[in-house]
């Protein structure tokens, strides 16, 4: 096989990888509009605080603490404890369903039946908010998340792809936490499929998304719901966030990364979660090959702008997306 | 007249207990436009109760009220005996107060079977974490309730469309999937607001039918607001009918029928 037929593989391999990041993020996204009609700008920075909070309980840092010591003159940074990775994991989970019901109580509620862009103003709002309140919790230095998942190439699969190709061809290089992050992208896109198909909350679930007056009246508390969904929401930001941060480290650039799931939710619709993995995907790759092929012709650095352009293209001929449901009004 | 505590056996043999709501000097304003005012009924243990009345009477307001989407400014609301504190819908749903929609507000993306079930959901008592942790559990009670579903569909006859989404129904059906979804809750109270509204003949008919057959068999007590008046005469047990936001007769059908008030607010101008 020629060697730059195995190296666009290796980039769409890649890139695929790079997308189920992606579509993480826009998951996030369309579980809240779906349910409220919400868009919550503020998913990117939920993913950002749920890493902090991650790292900081793991690392025992003592929240607040530069305003402690600046208040009371102290110089305390750390417990000195570790927390091991799965305690928590589970502790950050707990912070963040207490997150949602914040979130619900002291803004959502006060907002029923207000117009979609006050709602999504109020979630602009929450994301500077919530990026303040991490900077003043938990620091804004660039911190290194370690939770245990595999990093660095697949030697393995390095070591058993080489012969494909010439002398030139050293085997596909894949970053082990990117196939990481695949299989639980895929387990939790999985246990969210069974939850909203097969249980009685999930149930309840797609009925406030689908009509609040005949969700109230078989008697489905739409506050209860509302917290739900941004608990699992949060839930979804956090894997994310964990994703994000063991690769990059988690720096405060990991909320503008909300800004990359634009583009996908645009391709994949707004209320679709198969829509939000294959957008991810279609831009993962796209952008990975796009710069592979042209790149080099345009001056480089087209995944910056190409999943925008993309999804420009798509707004001009199918603009409810790829599974978005189609807006027919009747006249 | 009757007593509170009183029941009677009807003409065609079924017993009418107790008083089981009692609405006492309803007032509703919405902005200083007065929709009900000092309105009092009560609705009897499995009777078929309807509220009529020309356009804008405030009949649906007064099903709203009951079923908790309005909280009228004075009067108070009594169901089995006790005062009801101020509700939420859903509250009201779960205390056994099942409801239809005028324009129908059934889950359009979700299939009938799966409309009906959310039915079941102030029956289903499994928590969340609980069916995480012990998933037999659920599925039990899950199985249980699909049984239930499922006679609810044959008994209104919509076997057929079980898998169908809701959106692709012809406005008959959806609302007879309408009142699936409501009789799913088992409810003790069954509100209908304009269960026949825009139904041709046979349509209707069919709905009459369903209608007595669910009082019938099932002994739910019916509360319904209908404008078709010959409909409404051959249903009820009982009548109360309104005007301007006004009570102006409240009675068997045939005491209505011989009302002034109701004759020439209603009948004597709407009707031949």
């Amino acid at each position: 096989m020629p060697d730059q037929f195995l190296y666009a593989i290796e980039v769409t391999l890649n890139g695929l990888m790079a997308g189920v990041l992606y579509a993480l993020v826009a998951l996030g996204f369309v579980l809240i509009f779906k349910a409220s009609g919400i868009f919550n700008y503020a998913q990117g920075v939920m993913a950002l605080f749920a890493a902090l909070t991650l790292v900081g309980i793991m690392d025992g840092q003592v929240p607040f603490s530069h305003l402690i010591n600046a208040v009371f003159g102290t110089d305390i940074h750390h417990f000195g404890w570790h927390v091991p990775a799965v305690l928590a994991i589970i502790l950050t989970m707990v912070f963040m369903v207490g997150f949602a019901w914040l979130v619900n109580h002291f803004v959502l509620r006060h907002l029923v039946n207000q117009e979609p862009i006050i709602l999504f103003m109020s979630t602009i709002g929450l994301a500077y908010f919530l990026e303040g309140f991490g900077d003043i919790m938990w620091g804004s230095d660039i911190k290194k998340l370690d939770v245990g998942l595999p990093q660095g190439g697949s030697f393995w699969l390095e070591e058993n792809t080489a012969w494909l190709g010439g002398d030139g061809f050293y085997g596909f290089f894949i970053d082990k936490l990117d196939m990481v992050a695949t299989v639980i992208a895929a387990l939790l896109v999985i246990a969210l499929v069974i939850f909203s198909q097969y249980t009685k909350q999930g149930r309840a679930l797609r009925a406030v998304a689908d009509d609040h007056q005949a969700a109230l009246s078989v008697g489905i508390s739409l506050n209860f719901i509302w917290v739900l969904v941004w608990s699992v929401a949060g839930f979804v930001a956090l894997v994310a966030g964990i994703m994000w941060g063991a690769k990059s480290g988690v720096q405060f650039s990991l909320s503008l990364i909300a800004l990359k799931a634009l583009p996908v939710l645009m391709l994949g619709g707004f209320t679709s979660i198969p829509g939000a993995i294959v957008g991810g995907l279609i831009i993962g790759v796209g952008e990975k090959l796009f710069e592979f092929t042209l790149g080099g012709m345009m001056g480089g650095a087209t995944e910056n702008w190409f999943a925008y352009v993309l999804a420009l293209v798509f707004l001009v001929f199918r603009p409810q997306g790829l599974f978005g449901e189609k807006i027919i009004e009747r006249v | 007249m009757l007593d509170a505590d009183d029941s009677y056996v009807t003409a065609d043999g079924r017993t009418i207990g107790s008083v089981m709501m009692e609405m006492k000097h309803i007032t509703l304003r919405f902005d200083g436009v007065v929709a009900i005012k000092d309105i009092s009924f009560d609705i009897r243990e499995g009777e078929i109760r309807a509220i009529i009345g020309p356009n804008g009477a405030g009949k649906s307001s007064m099903l709203n009220v009951i079923s908790g989407f309005y909280h009228p400014q004075e009067g108070e609301v009594w169901f089995r005996g006790a005062r009801r504190p101020s509700m939420k819908p859903f509250q009201v749903a779960q205390q056994g107060i099942a409801r239809t929609f005028q324009n129908i507000a059934l889950f359009e993306g979700m299939s009938v079977l799966d409309n009906v079930m959310t039915g079941r959901l102030t029956q289903m008592k499994t928590g969340l974490l609980a069916q995480a942790i012990w998933w037999g559990c659920a599925e039990k009670e899950e199985f249980e309730n699909r049984e239930i579903v499922e006679r609810i569909i044959d008994f209104l006859e919509i076997q057929a469309i079980r898998k169908t989404p809701v959106g692709r129904l012809p406005y008959g059906l959806k609302k007879r999937v309408e009142l699936a979804r409501a009789l799913a809750a088992e409810p003790k109270l069954l509100l209908l607001d304009e269960p026949m509204a825009g139904m041709n003949v046979e349509e209707k008919e069919d709905m009459s039918r369903f209608i007595l057959d669910v009082n019938d068999e099932f002994g739910t007590t019916i509360a319904l607001i209908e404008h078709d008046m010959g409909v409404v005469m051959d249903l009820s047990d009982r009548v109360v009918v309104m005007d301007y936001g006004k009570k102006i007769g409240d009675g068997t059908p045939d005491d209505v029928r011989n009302n002034q008030a109701v004759l020439d607010a209603y009948l004597g101008v709407a009707h031949d």
